[in-house]
């Protein structure tokens, strides 16, 4: 039988973040904020308001934030930063590869808004590169929690770890279905459910989908070994493998494009080690556009219906 | 041994840029050159800092960043004869294995060095913020940058000027190497920078002039002014006129020398304009 998660609430991932800032901010004296005229959109107004001496309002000037905040760690300091997914990577990625990945500094750049469910905004705002170009940078550790209490979780987490962080959340109100008291561990995979015929891997806003997907699989009668991915890397290579090993083939599954994602890592990671029929649920190398979230992951095939899809097909290409 | 003077710590530099570069037949020797008398002046005269037990946090001491990383010779040069690593590994420049990168780098733990640079424009953002760590920790240390006038080019200074003028970070002294060339030419004819004093006014900073930059004393004295600035409400920049290649007849007058390493006739000839001092050579 299927483990039955229960909604508990419907949340943004992003609030998760804010949340988890604010707490850090009275537990901690070194944890301060940097914002590119986003606090509220990011969720960092209750930090801004209860700790204004240690947040750092940049106005929009995204490359001159992320600079600054590998300045503010010579002298200790934790600094977070907070801006839209596409402007916490693609528009100051020079600055971070040479100040923060290349110059080691402790540095958490944490993006909202990420992926097509930014919605009506579009394409402009839409980064599906983002764990691409982050992943590609030596020493970064890429994060993209599922709901609000695991990017609460995860928050906390990246605070006590020593190095620099990307972490990724969205802009919509999503279920929230990680029990709260549930541990996060940097680069571990979370098992939602034990099964033998297909593994499905999912991250961020895909792994409630992948969890419905689950469900509508258990009824057609084929048994799914769920992973929640949150930390793409350092990625829990044991947790995959051993999946596999049981099940022979998989399913990745991420808001992102298919071009530089987590299944793309999997399928690098699986060709050297354990060589396993694959099929990827992400966006096929395309921007996207203006639309409401749930409409954007119809079409561009995101949701628990294109999940069950793949893994019908992986599944019929592992019997051949 | 007679202690050396700043003259000869000067001269003896310019012998280190001049053989590390040719050594390995590359490297940026003309600003490297002409900022000289500045880094010396710096690391002698002004910055209150301790070689001798490295903390890369900087606490309780200046800091200083080369935003214009290009410039690492001088760098390396003047930091190991302060002390922060052994002359010897000077040698080592540019060559495989080293912790001296073609452009410096915290990343081989090289002490001295607290960030990486050589992509231009990000050393001032980074120094405000070691500056706002400073004001946090109740450090009244400060912190010191080099840029060079082609590097200003880069947009992100403008941002770094704009947000450290707005918001009043008063424990930066940031230095302008104005000397006039970049690799395509010269400032004028590549982006002409305009009047760079009024642009920091109008961005509310203090402005101190430097005639001639590769006079140790004008520069000792600017930096000393800039100094009694700080504190006052306002970040301070030093406008300092510079000669690249200066040091060297046939490096003046010319930007071609920004990244090109003398041949080893050459180089002979620039040494002899640079006679071996007290302190030896590596």
């Amino acid at each position: 039988m299927m483990k039955k998660y229960e909604i508990l609430g419907s949340k943004d991932t992003r609030s998760g973040f804010g949340d988890a800032l604010a707490e850090l901010g009275n537990e901690n004296p070194n944890i301060v904020a940097l914002c590119a005229d986003l606090t509220e959109s990011l969720k960092m107004d209750k930090f801004a308001s209860e700790h204004p001496d240690r947040f750092f309002q940049t106005g929009i000037a995204e490359a001159n934030m992320i600079c600054m905040a590998a300045g503010l760690t010579i002298g200790g300091k934790i600094p977070f930063t907070g801006t839209f997914a596409n402007f916490s990577t693609a528009r100051v990625y020079d600055q971070i590869r040479q100040s923060v990945a290349y110059s080691e500094k402790n540095v958490k750049i944490c993006a909202s808004h990420a992926g097509l469910t930014l919605g009506e905004d579009g394409a402009t705002h839409q980064t599906l590169e983002d764990i691409g170009m982050m992943k590609m940078l030596p020493g970064m550790v890429v994060i993209n929690p599922c709901d609000y209490n695991q990017t609460k979780a995860a928050t906390r987490a990246v605070a006590e770890y020593v190095g620099p962080v990307y972490l990724r959340f969205g802009r919509p109100k999503v279920p929230v279905f990680i029990p709260e008291d549930m541990p996060f561990e940097i680069g571990k995979a979370v098992k939602l459910n034990e099964g033998k015929d297909v593994t499905i891997v999912a991250t961020g806003h895909l792994v409630w989908e992948a969890v419905q997907a689950a469900e509508i699989l258990e009824e057609k009668g084929i048994s799914v070994d769920l992973i929640n991915i949150h930390t793409i890397k350092p990625l829990d290579a044991a947790a995959i493998i051993d999946s596999v090993k049981v099940t022979g083939c998989i399913v990745t599954a991420e808001e992102h494009n298919i071009v530089g994602g987590l299944g793309e890592s999997i399928s690098s990671l699986l060709a050297q080690e354990c060589p396993t029929p694959q099929e990827f649920v992400a966006v096929n190398d395309v921007f996207g556009e203006s639309g409401t979230p749930a409409r954007l992951m119809k079409k561009y095939h995101l949701d628990a219906d294109a999940i069950v899809e793949k893994a019908e097909k992986v599944i019929a290409r592992k019997n051949k | 041994m007679s202690k050396p003077t700043l003259k000869d710590i000067c001269t003896q530099t310019r012998r280190d840029i001049l053989r590390m570069i040719t050594a390995v037949n590359s490297g940026h020797p003309g600003g490297a050159l002409g900022c000289t008398e500045f880094m010396v002046a710096l690391y002698h005269k002004i910055m209150e800092h301790n070689p001798n037990s490295w903390d890369p946090d900087g606490r309780d001491q200046d800091v200083f960043f080369l935003s214009n990383g290009h410039l690492s010779s001088v760098w390396y040069s003047v930091l190991a004869r302060c002390g922060y690593f052994p002359v010897s590994e000077l040698f080592t420049f540019r060559h495989i294995n080293s912790r001296l990168q073609g452009h410096p780098t915290c990343h081989q733990g090289l002490e001295g060095i607290r960030m990486a640079s050589g992509s231009l424009g990000q050393g001032l953002s980074v120094a405000i913020g070691t500056a706002l760590a400073k004001k946090l920790n109740g450090d009244k240390h400060l912190v010191y940058t080099l840029h060079g006038d082609g590097e200003i080019q880069e947009g992100q200074i403008w941002e770094a000027v704009m947000y450290a003028g707005a918001k009043g970070v008063d424990n930066i002294i940031a230095t302008i190497d104005a000397n006039g060339c970049q690799i395509d030419g010269t400032t004028d004819q590549v982006l002409a920078l305009g009047n760079l004093e009024n642009k920091f006014k109008a961005f509310g900073w203090d402005v101190v002039p430097v005639g001639d930059g590769n006079d140790i004393e004008q520069v000792t004295f600017a930096l000393g002014k800039a100094k009694a600035l700080s504190g006052k409400g306002k970040p301070v920049v030093v406008l300092m006129k510079t000669m690249m290649g200066h040091g060297v007849d046939f490096m003046m007058h010319t930007h071609k020398w920004h990244g090109k390493a003398p041949s080893q006739e050459q180089l002979e000839i620039a040494l002899a304009q640079n006679p071996e001092t007290i302190l030896g050579d590596y």
